[in-house]
């Protein structure tokens, strides 16, 4: 397939949605499955365009119980795989999501956060669902979220949720919220050459020596995929290293839900991502994720205006929680602020990590975004207490 | 007990995981008919073990995916047939069997049935069709018939059953047949025949559940029920499937539908070149 037709490396001008989406087919994406929802559809609708322009499959399915499931099993046959959806049909993925983190299948997951509980506000974006996509499928697993705050990063961090889904065998989420799916703004598509992909781990061993669910030092089991000759069995079930059901065995058990935890918890320090604006000699820090971290760099730029040492650390990353970056900056600033679309989600780990430094919680709902002086007003208030 | 060995030298065991048995399904079950027709299939067939792909879901008969020797995915309970659509569709080399019971393909896994049946999915989906959710111990189901006794129809059932073959037939399905567990030859060369046709096909087969459905309807034991699978089945090939309920007196089986439909995969291929042509022209 030619080369300009699958990146479109240049200058742009598009929404997110789109972004993300050209993230995807950038990152090597060849399988999209998805049903349409406000306010992540123009994402299905970009792949079903541009998919088969590539080579690739876009299919709409009957539901988001059938998108999840689908893509899981695009994924087994070998394609890198996504679907995309807001609140309601994040719901509905739950389900398979813990079948993907059980059966270890590389995928990612687009949540464009809309207001809600339920249908809620369809067009207004929000970020209701960052504790949902740690804790929206039953038992005990980790998973990998990131969270753009601009149009660029619909695009960069796409890529980034696909080599990490590859690397570490997880579903992977980018959590944005609806503003920025739907922000237009300009893009910078680099060269193909230019762009980092990870592939997955392939078996290194022929089939008879091959255990599918044998991990490497790394934690993360090589994959073989369906038709390469393997035959592999994969199970929802807890299953040994053979893939095959054990389930009334404690060992095998904590040995494989540990695991599950572990390849991401121990590889943390590879996986998470933040940044750091104005912290060296901060004392009012404000901890931020999408879209909420536009409004609280200018909000920090005001209060060094104003004579306020303030900084912000903004996260690229949510899960796993950034917990030693806020622990370690808890400890040399005053006070931490989270403005955060929500009634109170990353606000919890961040007081978790700080432990003793006050933590000051700005909620937003109802589709208004913060304002760099409702942010400020905090920080003002922050620093005196 | 039968041990491993022995189940090593039985003439299909290359199909099976020989490892994994005794399997885990109860005696005079139909499910341990499906496989071996399925196996016999497979034999007959001299299929590529590595080029196809079995898919089940949650159920006594779900287990049957771990079971055969191949690639193949146990899935979450109804959903083997949404899962199997990304496989098919992400590598169409692949042969795709979705084998799962009534109660996952037609209750909580229904929506997925009728809309990839609609696409004309190229695959072949076999329902083990025992009348009751037989691994939960015995709840009725979608196919459960009125009046039947359940753990939860303790005064008989009320809901109308589905007639399966008339549902897939309704839904585009392009090869509908039906058997029971007692028609191990016809049953075995329907699973060729669907194996070697192209687009959505659907085998059901009437399953005895004589320890559990069996038990509280008492319809005696398993041989009772094959006794009464042949006093009351009747052939009837190109029988209309919305006629063809099953009763307490008649079970019509035989080939329903067998039509050419272009499938999904071919739809999308040819677009694909369309669209091909299209961009070179710019």
């Amino acid at each position: 397939m030619e080369k300009e037709r699958t990146v479109l490396s240049g200058v742009h001008f598009m929404n997110g949605d789109d972004a993300c989406a050209e993230g995807a087919i950038a990152a090597g994406c060849r399988f999209f499955a998805g049903y349409p929802i406000t306010p992540a559809t123009e994402i299905a609708e970009r792949m079903a365009r541009r998919l088969i322009e590539i080579g690739g499959t876009y299919v709409q399915m009957e539901d988001e119980l059938a998108s999840m499931a689908a893509i899981i099993g695009a994924s087994w046959a070998g394609a890198k795989s996504m679907t995309a959806t807001s609140g309601p049909g994040f719901s509905l993925m739950q389900e398979n999501i813990g079948l993907a983190v059980m059966t270890e299948t590389p995928c990612v997951v687009v949540d464009i956060m809309r207001g809600s509980p339920s249908t809620g506000q369809p067009t207004e974006g929000a970020q209701q669902d960052v504790m949902q996509s740690k804790w929206g499928s039953h038992g005990d697993y980790e998973i990998i979220a990131l969270a753009p705050a601009s149009v660029q990063e619909m695009f960069d961090l796409t890529i980034e949720c696909f080599n990490l889904a590859e690397t570490y065998r997880v579903p992977t989420f980018l959590l944005a919220d609806g503003f920025t799916g739907h922000l237009w703004e300009r893009v910078v598509i680099p060269q193909p050459e230019k762009i980092k992909i990870i592939e997955r781990k392939k078996p290194s061993v022929p089939p008879e020596e091959y255990l599918p669910f044998k991990p490497d030092k790394d934690l993360v089991p090589p994959m073989a995929c369906f038709g390469e000759g393997y035959q592999v069995h994969v199970t929802g079930l807890t299953h040994d290293e053979r893939g095959y059901p054990k389930t009334v065995d404690p060992k095998i058990q904590h040995e494989l839900v540990w695991r599950l935890r572990e390849k991401i918890m121990k590889n943390s320090g590879n996986i998470i991502r933040t940044h750091e604006f104005m912290l060296e000699d901060a004392k009012v820090a404000v901890v931020a994720y999408g879209i909420p971290s536009r409004a609280s760099m200018n909000a920090v730029k005001m209060a060094r205006k104003a004579g306020i040492k303030a900084g912000l650390l903004r996260l690229s990353t949510v899960w796993p929680f950034p917990e030693k970056q806020v622990e370690e900056l808890s400890n040399r600033v005053k006070a931490l602020v989270v403005p955060e679309m929500n009634l109170g989600q990353v606000v919890r780990e961040v007081e978790r990590a700080a432990k003793e430094t006050p933590v000051h919680f700005l909620p937003k709902i109802g589709g208004e975004l913060h304002s760099p002086s409702e942010i400020l007003e905090v920080v003002r208030r922050a620093a005196k207490a | 007990m039968t041990t491993i060995e022995e189940f090593d030298k039985h003439p299909l065991s290359r199909y099976v995981r020989v490892e994994r048995f005794p399997h885990i399904w109860c005696e005079g079950c139909g499910n341990g008919v499906i496989l071996n027709c399925f196996v016999k299939a497979l034999d007959d067939l001299n299929m590529d073990m590595n080029r196809l792909v079995v898919v089940s879901g949650i159920g006594c008969i779900g287990r049957i995916a771990g079971y055969i020797k191949c690639d193949s995915f146990h899935t979450t309970h109804g959903r083997p047939i949404a899962l199997a659509t990304g496989i098919k569709l992400a590598n169409p080399r692949l042969a795709i069997a979705v084998i799962s019971g009534d109660g996952d393909l037609f209750a909580i896994g229904g929506n997925h049935f009728i809309h990839a049946a609609r696409r004309n999915i190229d695959m072949t989906v076999i329902c083990s069709n025992n009348f009751n959710y037989g691994m939960t111990g015995g709840q009725f189901g979608p196919t459960t018939p009125l009046g039947s006794y359940t753990t939860t129809t303790p005064y008989g059932n009320i809901e109308h059953p589905f007639n399966l073959v008339h549902l897939a037939a309704a839904s585009g399905a392009v090869y509908v047949a039906r058997w029971t567990a007692l028609h191990v030859k016809r049953l075995t060369a329907s699973i060729k025949k669907a194996l070697q046709k192209k687009g959505f096909k659907f085998i059901e087969v009437v399953s005895p559940c004589p320890e559990i459905y069996g038990r509280r309807n008492k319809l005696g034991r398993a041989v009772d029920v094959m006794k009464q699978y042949r006093q009351t089945s009747e052939i009837r090939h190109g029988y209309d499937p919305s006629k063809a309920e099953i009763t307490q007196e008649k079970i019509i089986v035989g080939e329903f539908v067998d039509i050419e439909k272009p499938t999904y995969a071919e739809l999308l291929q040819k677009q694909f070149f369309k669209v091909q042509k299209k961009l070179k022209e710019g």
